[in-house]
């Protein structure tokens, strides 16, 4: 018998999936979206990346180091947070712009609530939304994609496909004026966007994976997607010529990065499986509003911060019928 | 196949010991018998110091209907009446202490040779009431108070539970294995004390040489049900929904729905009382886990004192660190190796360093695995943040009473909330405020 006898509360075993474990999967997963996004816009968007993690883990261990906390930085959330705040950002970013969206995220996305498990809004979306307020020129300028072995000399920049509709329905009444959008194009990543968001592919793989490792359900990003399926795929039905086509909806915009890996984020969505489809479905509703009628081309930011608001709301109205409750 | 919502699926690690014959533990020199073995009322001690005690005699005589006796598990003389470290409540609790004779000898008439089956019912209770049986499971609740429903609450569903869900123990496994006759004729004994005319066992899949023997042995009053592997299924309220599709209700009882579970080795203890008189004084118990030098099913006598039973064992490895009367879900860490077996004591499990998690816990991230886990559907995230402020008044509105402790919650977190700790803390302030409020009045 070693020296200390150890006695605590059952039960003794404990499941080796810990928050660690999570976390290393989250990433695992984001890769492949990252990868595809590195692959077209090239090394601005590798700098994005980096910089973006490096900034939030050392801005977490900073944070904490002077409030006197214990350092988290090994349970990997910081690392995510960074990786999943490149993935919202242009892949032209400039290197400061990446840092103060790493000071907001980390800093008053996450820590000042307390840290991981505390915070009520996703961090990587907060400091998106911030960086997206206070700096719209930078936050809006799109490299076009370019695949990692043609070289050029200068970047050149674009409209993304939701951004040219928004613009054409806006000055001319109509989606007439836009070019065709391939949607493989869309599928594959071949289009301007956010660094990590153009790839529906490889989010899809990355979602996939989530789901089978049980870190997520399949809820938020089925009844997310579908409701934005739906509900544009019923205007587009009304009038073709101002509203696009549902599948151009569905594989445009972040929608893809934030169904599978921002609305489902663990400690800003609901617990119950009822609770997540009503918060996917919000998600879903708000998007298309913004999408169609709102002053922004896309929606899904805000949507998803939106709804993290009514996340304690939705908790409460949905907690899990007691086992021989009285019905 | 049949299940019930929520639960988890933790190794079952039971290879260790499911493979290895029951040995029946040789006779020690100091036994110590506690008198609180059961839910209920303490036994009244009938012997002092001094006195010379048979095997399977009374040792103390129950206070009330909800209580137990003890007996004399071999024949010796009683050093005393003394206080010993009980090992669910770790306090210090009366217990008869006998230092053995080595002859083993039994009291007077004792084994008899009856039939119960000729026998009336209400005579049977009385036999197994005076054996001392409670609930072998863990729970330890007395037997015969199970078997006397009142009249409003008639029982038309029996189930035999050899479902064992706890990993590493395989104590009831080995039973039903090795004198499945014993469970089959005490659950014979059961039907005839309720009138009823079937019964089914519930066996999960991973024991199917258990429900072969099982099946070869029953009559065809009794159906043996194979129930798909998930913890907590051996715990009453989930067997009954998985087995029967009924709910017992919030704060209710087995019998609200007409329904009744024995274990399997309580079954076996019934048959020893109602056809050879014999008390409880022994059980099969697995001494199991990566800290024991050699892993066995035992056959202990009730009072054997944890030393020798990890001595009889092998004695521990080095790294063991942990040692729990019980399973590692629901099981309860020993601070001290001078605390004796009980009815209860369904396994003694030695946890070795690589098996422990001494991680600290952190803030709930809210991912909502125990809610999935929690086969009460209880919302344990809620509770554990409110227990981490002692808020018991709130919790009793998120069902606080419910919980049933299966641990499936914090097994599961990956923030490692000691949630089960929590809650059982804030039933405690809640059962010590109601205590001071009936004081009050």
């Amino acid at each position: 018998m070693s020296e200390g006898i150890l006695v605590s509360s059952s039960p003794h075993i404990r499941s080796p999936e810990d928050i660690g474990w999570i976390m290393r999967q989250v990433i695992y997963a984001l890769i492949p979206g990252a990868a595809v996004g590195v692959y077209f816009f090239g090394v601005p968007a590798f700098n994005v990346v980096w910089v973006s993690v490096v900034s939030c883990i050392v801005v977490e261990a900073l944070i904490q180091r002077l409030m006197g906390r214990p350092i988290t930085i090994r349970d990997g959330s910081a690392a995510v947070t960074g990786l999943l705040l490149a993935m919202n950002l242009p892949p032209g970013a400039p290197w400061w712009l990446v840092v103060i969206g790493a000071l907001v995220a980390i800093g008053l996305g996450k820590q000042v609530y307390g840290g991981l498990g505390n915070n009520p809004f996703n961090p990587a979306l907060t400091a998106r939304v911030f960086l997206l307020i206070s700096f719209p020129v930078e936050m809006t300028t799109w490299l076009v994609p370019r695949p990692l072995l043609v070289h050029s000399a200068d970047a050149v920049t674009g409209a993304t496909p939701l951004g040219a509709i928004k613009t054409a329905v806006f000055m001319h009444g109509s989606l007439a004026s836009v070019g065709h959008v391939s949607i493989m194009d869309l599928f594959m990543g071949n289009v301007g966007g956010s660094l990590g968001e153009v790839s529906a592919l490889a989010l899809i793989v990355g979602g996939a994976y989530l789901i089978y490792r049980r870190i997520i359900s399949w809820h938020i990003p089925v009844f997310y997607i579908g409701t934005v399926f739906v509900m544009t795929g019923i205007f587009w039905l009304i009038n073709p010529g101002v509203y696009a086509n549902p599948v151009f909806h569905v594989f445009s915009g972040g929608l893809m990065l934030g169904a599978f890996f921002m609305a489902t984020d663990l400690v800003t969505s609901p617990v119950t499986v009822m609770g997540k489809v009503i918060f996917a479905i919000g998600c879903g509703v708000i998007t298309v509003v913004i999408r169609l009628w709102g002053g922004y081309p896309e929606g899904v930011s805000f949507s998803i911060l939106i709804m993290n608001a009514f996340v304690p709301l939705i908790n409460r109205g949905t907690r899990p019928v007691v086992f021989g409750a009285a019905r | 196949m049949l299940s019930f919502r929520g639960g988890i699926h933790p190794p079952g690690m039971k290879d260790l010991v499911n493979g290895r014959a029951i040995e029946s533990m040789p006779l020690v020199p100091l036994y110590r018998v506690l008198l609180q073995q059961h839910i209920g009322a303490p036994a009244r001690p009938v012997v002092k110091a001094g006195d010379v005690v048979r095997k399977g005699q009374v040792l103390s005589e129950p206070q009330g209907f909800v209580s137990a006796s003890v007996h004399a598990p071999t024949s010796g003389k009683v050093r005393g009446v003394e206080e010993c470290i009980h090992p669910v409540t770790g306090l210090a609790s009366p217990c008869v202490v006998i230092e053995a004779d080595g002859e083993d000898t039994w009291v007077e008439g004792l084994p008899s040779e009856l039939d119960p089956f000729s026998m009336e019912g209400s005579e049977l209770v009385s036999m197994v009431r005076s054996s001392g049986i409670v609930g072998m499971g863990g729970a330890t609740f007395p037997t015969h108070v199970k078997l006397s429903p009142p009249k409003d609450k008639p029982i038309d569903a029996f189930i035999i539970n050899g479902v064992e869900c706890e990993p590493y123990l395989a104590a009831d496994h080995r039973l039903m294995l090795e004198e499945p006759l014993r469970v089959i004729s005490g659950a014979r004994v059961v039907m005839r004390i309720l009138g009823l005319s079937d019964a089914v066992m519930a066996i999960e899949a991973n024991k199917p040489d258990a429900v072969d023997v099982m099946r070869r042995e029953v009559p065809g009053s009794i159906r043996v049900e194979v129930l798909g592997v998930k913890y907590p299924q051996g715990a009453e309220k989930q067997l009954i929904k998985a087995v029967l599709g009924r709910e017992v209700p919030s704060g209710g009882l087995p019998m609200d729905v007409g329904a009744l579970v024995h274990n399997a080795g309580t079954c076996a203890a019934i048959w020893d009382a109602c056809s050879s008189g014999i008390p409880l004084i022994e059980r099969v118990t697995s001494v199991t886990g990566s800290g024991i030098r050699e892993p066995k099913n035992i056959r202990v006598r009730i009072g054997t004192p944890l030393r020798d039973v990890i001595e009889f064992c092998g004695g521990v490895e080095e790294d063991a660190v942990k040692v729990i009367f019980g399973g590692p879900m629901m099981g309860i860490a020993q601070y001290s190796m001078d605390v004796s077996v009980t009815k209860g004591t369904s396994g003694v499990l030695v946890l070795g360093s690589r098996d422990v998690d001494r991680s600290s816990y952190t803030s709930c991230i809210s991912c909502g695995r125990c809610v999935d886990a929690c086969p009460m559907g209880l919302l344990p995230n809620v509770l554990s943040k409110l227990g981490e402020r002692s808020m018991w008044e709130e919790a009793l509105s998120f069902n606080l009473m419910d919980c049933i402790e299966c641990g499936s919650c914090a097994y599961v977190c990956p923030a490692r909330r000691p949630i089960v700790h929590f809650i059982k803390h804030m039933k405690a302030l809640s059962r010590e405020a109601s205590a001071k409020k009936r004081q009050a009045v």
